[in-house]
């Protein structure tokens, strides 16, 4: 019965999704439209084929749901790959200008792939790590296998949904204009759908475990899901021109529409990059170190102060703008105050590592996560700092700031998904082992050396355009163009380019040890019964 | 090492154990506790002594009497009240003592440069250096002339600037595509004019170029190609081509004809500010 009324509702899409391809004002739209059409047959077609087959009957209830797990891994990785591949792309592109071919104007020049590489990076990479780690994580700590059936797969194909309409969409120009939330607003729309079924999925897991206490890397994870999705549907208010196109317009303006937007946009960092990452921290560095959490009372305390301070923190960027003074001055002093809090969960990975730091000679995935918490310590340092007004004012729109978010992107996100992919993939597939410990070196070496290749360009890139657009001369005139500081700084974006270069070579290779892990490494019996912990 | 676990499970751990992971009672790190609390409280002063908290009607203004606005607004005075003597001889002063006079020509050419390297740099380059399409200011060749006064009439007023009566003002006949003349008549046109300028060239056509040039061409553009600076028509004899001196661009220039505009500045720049950048591209390197 169910099958009849998905396959009206399949076929409902699919007519629907048709009509709008056929009335489609721009491009955009045509092909999400057309996109969504071919989802629809497709899965019209599979429901299809198994209508009235027997069903499968045997009781999952008590093992854990891992096949959504494996396929987030492995999303995971891609996406990476294509985050890295069209980052270090459009890193050489601003070095030389040429790059940006006269054939692809429109499609893949700088401007269009830019928000291609950070939707893919944050949201592709990012997004299906958080997703894949807090399914693993919420179903081994709360020993119960995640809740809602098949709802877990349907968060999962209905976000790579999201990444597919949003990315072909930038490339043929839909864009809110809004930094991390370019996509128009019925993938806002749809996006929203798959966030409240994860949400569903996550806590219904929590509802139904078999554990006393929910561990602390799912208030983490639980605080990341809940207000993401409140940023998500605040800062995508919007009214669409037409029911027919891909343009919107936002709901507020002005001052109140920039606020609102970096409310949105430094509480992404804030909690996707920042709470969720957190998450898998406090469950897989102690896993891998065999060790247990430092300090319980560090976690419980760095947690509230870090959502709490936060989600005030965003004014910082916009200190010198339309934005009143004492918005500004709110904003820089909650981010000073968040220093600590941050240094909380860098301080409970780190000393949790005690008693195992002999394992930083010999295991290269521990070796990983503890460099991603030396840059996640490095950037929630750095970051306050340049909260700081003064500071602020010279490294404003300077390439400090790309600096910045990368150390903390590449260094802290970057690396904790790596040292979590490392371990997953032999568990998930049942493997003794990695195919190679050599190589995880290997990638070790590349990406940090790319990383400090990355951020100590964009320092002095970034500093040293800031002290040129603020020179005067005697009579108090301005000595350079801006020509002047982007052609100075050449040399640097070159070494920028090199640094992406290592960390995506560095991704390659992680990806071909984890395939190799999957097909050669020896096989171990599986055992993925949800059975709580003594 | 303290770090030995002997040394650290004498606090025990919570009890609870999750998948294996335990978590030990650690206390929190004193200075991790001291730092937090010295931010909360450095925080706390500074949002009573800048403007912070808001209230129903605008926000607390803060002890030290901060404002980003009030901040610039000084700054700019005090730029404005230190230059203002200099500022105001500058605009008054005959244009030709501008030049003569170090003071007033030292000045000009520090502001000019930042009046050029802020309005003016993104079409005409670094130093003038320009584009194809967009003068170079740095050579001696001149369109409108490079008197000072003749810089100062084209930045104030701009070049087929339809926003201003004033404004420089010409427009070449589009040859071709409006057939006053023939592909054949354009094609030896195009020779002569390359000839002129020693430019490799179809000799055999040069001669019927000749007088196609004279016929339709040398009304502006002078006998011999040497231009007219009156009517902003270019130099054809000395090889420095705004379009491009091949083959290709003079025919579209012949045929299509070029029509290069450029904003005037006297109502988004000052009198002196407008000086002080003739004055920048008038020592560029060839100022009249």
């Amino acid at each position: 019965m169910l099958n009849y009324i998905k396959l009206i509702a399949l076929g409902l899409v699919t007519f629907f999704a048709l009509v709008a391809m056929n009335y489609a004002r721009d491009l955009a739209y045509l092909v999400n439209a057309l996109t969504i059409a071919l989802v629809a047959i497709g899965m019209f077609i599979w429901v299809l084929r198994n209508t009235d087959e027997p069903a499968d009957t045997r009781d999952y209830s008590n093992e854990y749901m891992d096949g959504v797990i494996r396929a987030g891994v492995i999303a995971t990785a891609l996406w990476g790959v294509v985050g890295f591949l069209v980052g270090t792309f459009i890193a050489f592109q601003l070095a030389f200008p040429a790059l940006n071919f006269d054939w692809s104007q429109g499609y893949l020049n700088f401007g269009r792939l830019r928000p291609l590489h950070t939707s893919a990076v944050i949201f592709a990479f990012g997004g299906n790590a958080l997703i894949a780690t807090s399914f693993y994580v919420v179903q081994r700590t709360s020993a119960a296998r995640l809740w809602g059936g098949n709802l877990a797969w349907f968060v999962f194909w209905g976000f790579q949904l999201v990444i597919v309409l949003a990315a072909t969409g930038y490339l043929l120009g839909a864009t809110q204009g809004k930094e991390y939330a370019e996509p128009e607003w019925y993938v806002d729309w749809w996006l929203t759908i798959v966030w409240v079924a994860y949400l569903a999925v996550f806590v219904g897991t929590l509802v139904k475990r078999k554990e006393p206490h929910i561990y602390v890397a799912n208030w983490f994870y639980l605080s990341f899901i809940i207000t993401v999705a409140m940023l998500h549907i605040v800062n995508n208010l919007s009214v669409p021109v037409s029911i027919w196109g891909s343009k919107s317009v936002q709901l507020f303006s002005g001052v109140q529409d920039a606020m609102t937007q970096w409310w949105y946009g430094h509480n992404a960092v804030g909690f996707f990059l920042t709470a969720g990452f957190l998450a898998m921290m406090y469950y897989f560095v102690p896993k891998q170190a065999g060790r247990p959490v430092y300090s319980y009372k560090l976690s419980i305390i760095h947690f509230w102060a870090l959502i709490f301070l936060y989600i005030w923190a965003g004014p910082h960027h916009l200190h010198y703008t339309a934005l009143p003074d004492w918005a500004s001055t709110l904003g820089m002093v909650f981010s000073v105050i968040l220093w600590m809090p941050s240094w909380g969960g860098m301080i409970n990975g780190l000393m949790t590592l005690s008693g195992a730091w002999d394992k930083l000679r010999t295991d290269p995935v521990i070796r990983m996560m503890v460099i991603s918490l030396g840059f996640y310590g490095m950037s929630t340092f750095e970051g306050p700092m340049m909260s700081i007004r003064a500071v602020n004012s010279l490294s404003h729109y300077t390439d400090w700031t790309i600096g910045h978010v990368h150390s903390g992107a590449l260094g802290w996100n970057g690396m904790i998904t790596f040292g979590c992919l490392y371990f997953l993939v032999p568990k998930l597939w049942n493997k003794e082992r990695l195919y190679s410990l050599s190589l995880v070196s290997w990638h070790f070496w590349l990406a940090t050396i790319g990383i400090i290749l990355y951020a100590a360009s964009m320092w002095v890139t970034g500093i040293m355009e800031g002290l040129m657009w603020r020179e005067v001369d005697a009579n108090g005139f301005l000595v350079n163009s801006f020509a002047d500081t982007v052609s100075a700084k050449l040399p640097m974006y070159v070494v920028r380019g090199l640094g992406g270069v290592m960390f995506l070579s560095g991704a390659i290779i992680m990806c071909y040890n984890l395939y190799m892990t999957v097909r050669r490494s020896p096989a171990i019996q599986a055992d993925n019964s949800a059975v709580p912990a003594e | 090492m303290a770090d030995k676990p002997e040394d650290r499970n004498d606090v025990g751990t919570t009890g609870h154990e999750w998948d294996g992971i335990e978590e030990l009672n650690n206390p929190l790190p004193r200075w991790w506790v001291w730092v937090f609390y010295a931010t909360i409280i450095w925080g706390l002063w500074y949002t009573v002594a800048y403007p912070a908290w808001p209230m129903i009607s605008g926000a607390t203004e803060g002890y030290m009497g901060w404002s980003t606005r009030a901040n610039v607004a000084a700054a700019i005075e005090e730029a404005e009240v230190a230059n203002a003597e200099i500022n105001e001889r500058l605009a008054s002063v005959e244009l030709g003592e501008i030049t003569s006079d170090a003071e007033l020509q030292g000045y000009a050419r520090s502001a000019g440069e930042a009046v050029f390297n802020t309005w003016c740099v993104q079409c005409h380059g670094r130093e003038g250096g320009g584009f194809v399409g967009y003068p170079t200011l740095s050579d001696d060749d001149w369109l409108w002339g490079g008197s000072m006064e003749d810089i100062h009439l084209t930045i104030s007023h701009g070049i087929r600037n339809e926003e201003d009566p004033d404004a420089r003002y010409s427009e070449m006949p589009a040859f071709g595509r409006d057939e006053l003349l023939g592909p054949d008549e354009i094609d030896q046109a195009v020779n002569y004019v390359m000839s002129l300028s020693g430019e490799p060239q179809d000799a055999s056509k040069v001669e019927a170029g000749s007088a196609v040039y004279a016929d339709n061409c040398a009304a502006c553009h002078g006998a011999a190609g040497e231009g007219d600076i009156f009517q902003g028509a270019p130099n054809l004899a000395d090889a420095i081509w705004l379009y491009g001196g091949d083959y290709a661009a003079l025919t579209e220039s012949v045929n299509n004809a070029r029509f290069g505009v450029m904003p005037g500045w006297s109502n988004r720049l000052s009198e002196a500010e407008i000086r002080a950048v003739a004055a920048y591209v008038h020592q560029l390197g060839g100022g009249e």
